[in-house]
């Protein structure tokens, strides 16, 4: 089955706006290819940014969309979500974007699990202002800003959000594109907060630094730091160590969802008797 | 005519709701105008509070109590924080197991030193009410509002189960005045 | 039908949302404005409204903002740093033309400062706040009344101009438990945002064919389209054209100053004869009417003009008034904000009524003003007393 791309795209705003060989495309795509299969229409779908290179996927996508300020994606796409909760509300953010200037925003929508999805375009750096250290940058690699190899320890967002109340949270890369279509696509049927941190190359900004400047190599350097859960199960802690594991790594179904919780509670209120839980 | 009436204290010890009561009964039970401005601090509890009541038969333009009739102390820091808006001749109410009022004080204003927390606490039965006991004496010490009034903005603002109490402590906050 | 009730600033400025329309709150608690977010949380689930806390200050605007494109009417309050920190969002909502109003009860500063005392030390904030060149539109109450009346004017005037609106209250106002009368609420006038009635396919966030203000449609509405906090065109997708985003910046600063003289509501008292001018505004403005009421018992010829509308501020009204005048007082409780307004009009002797290619646009319909400027300042969290306004009238008259 072949997806009509155009369905989905303003055509008109291509040729884009990243990089060639940029992993954003790649996920972008896996994201429509999902919509499609799910069938969703345009019309019912929300998708809102922040501030970042992946932030400008907003941009190509012919939905309701909203590009706007650095880390507030999240705060902006809770009342889209809470003043229609019926309809699709999709974040994407870079790392950046996401979890340091948004990381409040993060660990409390994840807390409420309100039905947002949330995909993270996980490239280990700031790209768009010219290759600053962010919050997942490899300890130990070199970015603008940490010229003599980063000090800072970097964030696992999987395990944050996890940690946070986010009741799907999957992990995959833009080296196994149709894995991360069906992860996104779980991700957008699940009721609730949903998280997909997609390990993505930015081969120009963090990659020639860190002698990965071809985008080739750097998707195989992905590939090396990740491992399935299934091999890891079979690996011991020692075996572990710097390797990010892929696949769904969290799964509740069983949390009830935040429009929903308070709805029930706006029915509670209107029929004026008071409650707890 | 405009008179002006201060209830200072510590936070938690119902100041605020009562200086709101005697608002509400000049307001709802004799047709006057009133305005309610509490100030307090960030400290929820112990931290000095005061309400500014002003009572007037006209509207009231200016909404800051600047020249008070009748000013209630029920703690040491409040009286020398707040005294100082008090008009020569003014009515002062202290408790006179917190406030030590200064002679020359008393030779400036109408002073009242009245056990107010130990009758809440010893008579009534229960500390809490010591706002309402001040409730009674500020009834029977002004002719502001009458007591009739005073009492049925009690009743609007004070859980029906406390009712009884808090009558109790109206009436013998009423009676400590000689 | 006038009602009658017992509340304070607070509390009528959450009845003031209500009548307005306004079924989405987000906001964060802080001093002296948490009344109003618990106000709205008690009041909007029982509408089949949203309520939201959000995890801080900068989410509540954010979130606000999402609920307005979701196509209600939106409101976030907050206090002192609480208000510094919603810059951003104010900036968002100013370029991507969102509707919003944002309750601001005002207290000292700067930094934490005096939490629970009385300020009116935001009102340059509330001009220029947020950064880049931006329209602004605040109103200022002057009464626990008017906490209600402003509020719904506020939103009328957001959904009008698609622009976010601030109401300036203070911590005394806010606290402040009086009667007030309100209007019916069927004497209200109920605004609502233009919107757009073209062909899907025909439609863009910000088509000027219509008016300076475009229509905006809701998300999920069927109109597909985009917003964005970068400068753009007509179809809200980003654009940096010199010559475009002249006029587009300019058209958002026009679209509040041409309206000047039907939002920049003020109110003269005893100015008729008055060769003495106090300027007071807010909760202020009541202590300056006590001082002109006392000065005009012992023959001073004074009189008060109190902008209700901060931004845009009533300037041509005020030249009216200032133009004959011997004497302006300008009295506020900070330390010299709307002063170098008044001065800035007096000298000149102008308002601005457009920008144009990058020329300002002055009304030149009353003279420039040789009046003496004076002032009644004070910055100590206490609100300023009648007697001080009035030792300032006597001093100049």
């Amino acid at each position: 089955m072949s997806v009509k791309y155009e369905n989905y795209l303003r055509m008109n705003k291509f040729p884009h706006y990243w990089c060639p060989g940029c992993g954003n495309g790649v996920v972008l795509k896996a994201f429509i290819q999902a919509v499609d299969e799910l069938g969703w229409r345009n019309n019912d779908i929300g998708m809102v940014t922040g501030i970042g290179c992946s932030s400008r996927a907003s941009g190509y996508v012919d939905f309701n969309t909203m590009h706007t300020i650095h880390g507030r994606a999240l705060a902006v796409a809770t009342g889209i979500k809470m003043s229609n909760p019926s309809k699709h509300v999709v974040v994407f953010a870079g790392d950046g974007d996401a979890s340091a200037i948004g990381g409040n925003h993060l660990i409390h929508a994840c807390r409420r699990n309100i039905d947002i999805t949330l995909v993270i375009i996980n490239n280990w750096i700031y790209g768009m202002t010219g290759g600053q250290y962010s919050p997942t940058t490899p300890t130990g690699t070199i970015a603008t800003t940490m010229p003599y190899g980063n000090v800072d320890p970097d964030f696992d967002l999987a395990s944050l959000t996890i940690g946070a109340g986010a009741t799907f949270v999957a992990r995959s890369s833009v080296a196994e594109p149709v894995i991360l279509k069906n992860y996104i696509k779980k991700a957008l049927t699940h009721k609730g907060f949903s998280v997909i941190d997609a390990f993505s190359n930015c081969h120009i900004q963090w990659g020639r630094k860190n002698k990965f400047g071809d985008p080739v190599k750097l998707v195989e350097h992905i590939k090396s730091v990740t491992v399935s859960a299934a091999k890891a199960k079979k690996m011991n802690a020692e075996e572990l160590k710097n390797l990010f594991v892929t696949g769904v790594l969290y799964e509740d179904k069983d949390k009830k969802e935040y429009s929903e919780s308070y709805f029930d509670m706006v029915k509670r209120a209107r029929s004026q008797t008071k409650g707890g839980r | 005519m405009r008179y002006e009436l201060r209830f200072s204290g510590v936070g938690g010890q119902g100041n605020m709701l009562a200086g709101m009561i005697l608002a509400e009964a000049a307001i709802y039970f004799e047709n006057k105008h009133a305005s309610y401005v509490p100030t307090y601090t960030s400290q929820v509890r112990g931290g000095p509070t005061k309400a500014d009541i002003i009572i007037s038969d006209n509207k009231i333009l200016y909404l800051e109590a600047n020249s008070i009739d009748y000013f209630m102390a029920i703690h040491p820091r409040t009286y020398d924080m707040y005294k100082s808006d008090s008009k020569p001749g003014s009515i002062i109410v202290v408790d006179m197991h917190m406030v030590q009022v200064p002679d020359e004080d008393k030779k400036k204003f109408k002073v009242y030193e009245l056990p107010i927390v130990e009758t809440a606490r010893n008579k009534v039965g229960n500390v809490i009410t010591a706002n309402i006991v001040s409730l009674g004496i500020t009834a029977r010490l002004t002719n502001i509002i009458s007591p009739e009034s005073l009492f049925k903005a009690i009743e609007r603002r004070v859980p029906p189960k406390f009712l009884d109490l808090n009558e109790k402590a109206f009436e013998i906050g009423m009676s400590l005045v000689k | 039908m006038k009602r009658a009730v017992v509340a304070n600033g607070n509390e009528m400025v959450v009845e003031g949302a209500i009548d307005a329309g306004c079924r989405f709150f987000a906001g964060y608690p802080i001093t002296p404005s948490s009344e109003v977010a618990e106000g709205m949380a008690r009041k909007l689930p029982k509408l089949g409204g949203v309520f939201l806390q959000m995890e801080d200050e900068i989410a509540s605007i954010a979130c606000a903002i999402g609920g307005s494109l979701g196509g209600e009417k939106t409101m976030t309050a907050s206090s002192g740093p609480g208000i510094s920190l919603k810059q951003e969002g104010v900036g968002l909502a100013c370029i991507a033309e969102i509707p919003l109003v944002i309750i601001n009860a005002m207290r000292g500063g700067p930094s934490t400062g005096l939490p629970t005392r009385i300020a009116q030390s935001d009102i340059m904030q509330a001009r220029w706040g947020t950064h880049g060149d931006h329209p602004a539109v605040a109103v200022c109450p002057g009464s626990v009344a008017e906490c209600y009346t402003e509020t719904v004017r506020a939103f009328n005037i957001a959904e009008e101009l698609r622009t976010p609106v601030y109401v300036l209250s203070d911590a005394f106002l806010a606290h402040l438990s009086t009667k007030v009368e309100l209007p019916g609420k069927e004497e209200l006038k109920i605004a609502n945002r233009l919107r757009p009635t073209v062909k899907s396919e025909e439609y863009y966030p910000y088509d000027t064919r219509f008016g300076d203000v475009p229509p905006l449609a809701d998300y999920f509405s069927g109109y597909r389209f985009h917003v964005t906090g970068l400068n753009h065109d007509k179809t809200g997708f980003p654009n940096i054209d010199p010559v475009l985003q002249e006029s587009e910046e300019e058209r958002l600063i026009n679209k509040v100053l041409k309206r000047q003289e039907t939002i920049g509501t003020y109110e003269n008292y005893k100015l008729e004869d008055a060769q003495i001018v106090v300027v007071a505004y807010g909760s202020n403005a009541s202590g300056a009417k006590e001082a002109v009421d006392a000065a005009r018992e012992s023959g001073i010829k004074v009189g008060l003009f109190r902008p209700i509308t901060i931004w845009p501020f009533p300037s041509i009204p005020f030249q009216k008034v200032a133009a004959s005048a011997k004497q302006i007082i300008v009295t506020e409780v900070n330390l010299g904000q709307i002063v170098y307004e008044i001065e800035r009009i007096m000298l000149g002797g102008r308002a601005v009524t457009e920008i144009k290619n990058g020329n300002l646009i002055f009304d030149t319909r009353h003279p420039r003003s040789s009046a003496e400027l004076s002032t009644v300042l004070q910055a100590n969290g206490t609100p300023i007393r009648p007697n001080q306004i009035l030792s300032q009238i006597k001093e100049v008259a």
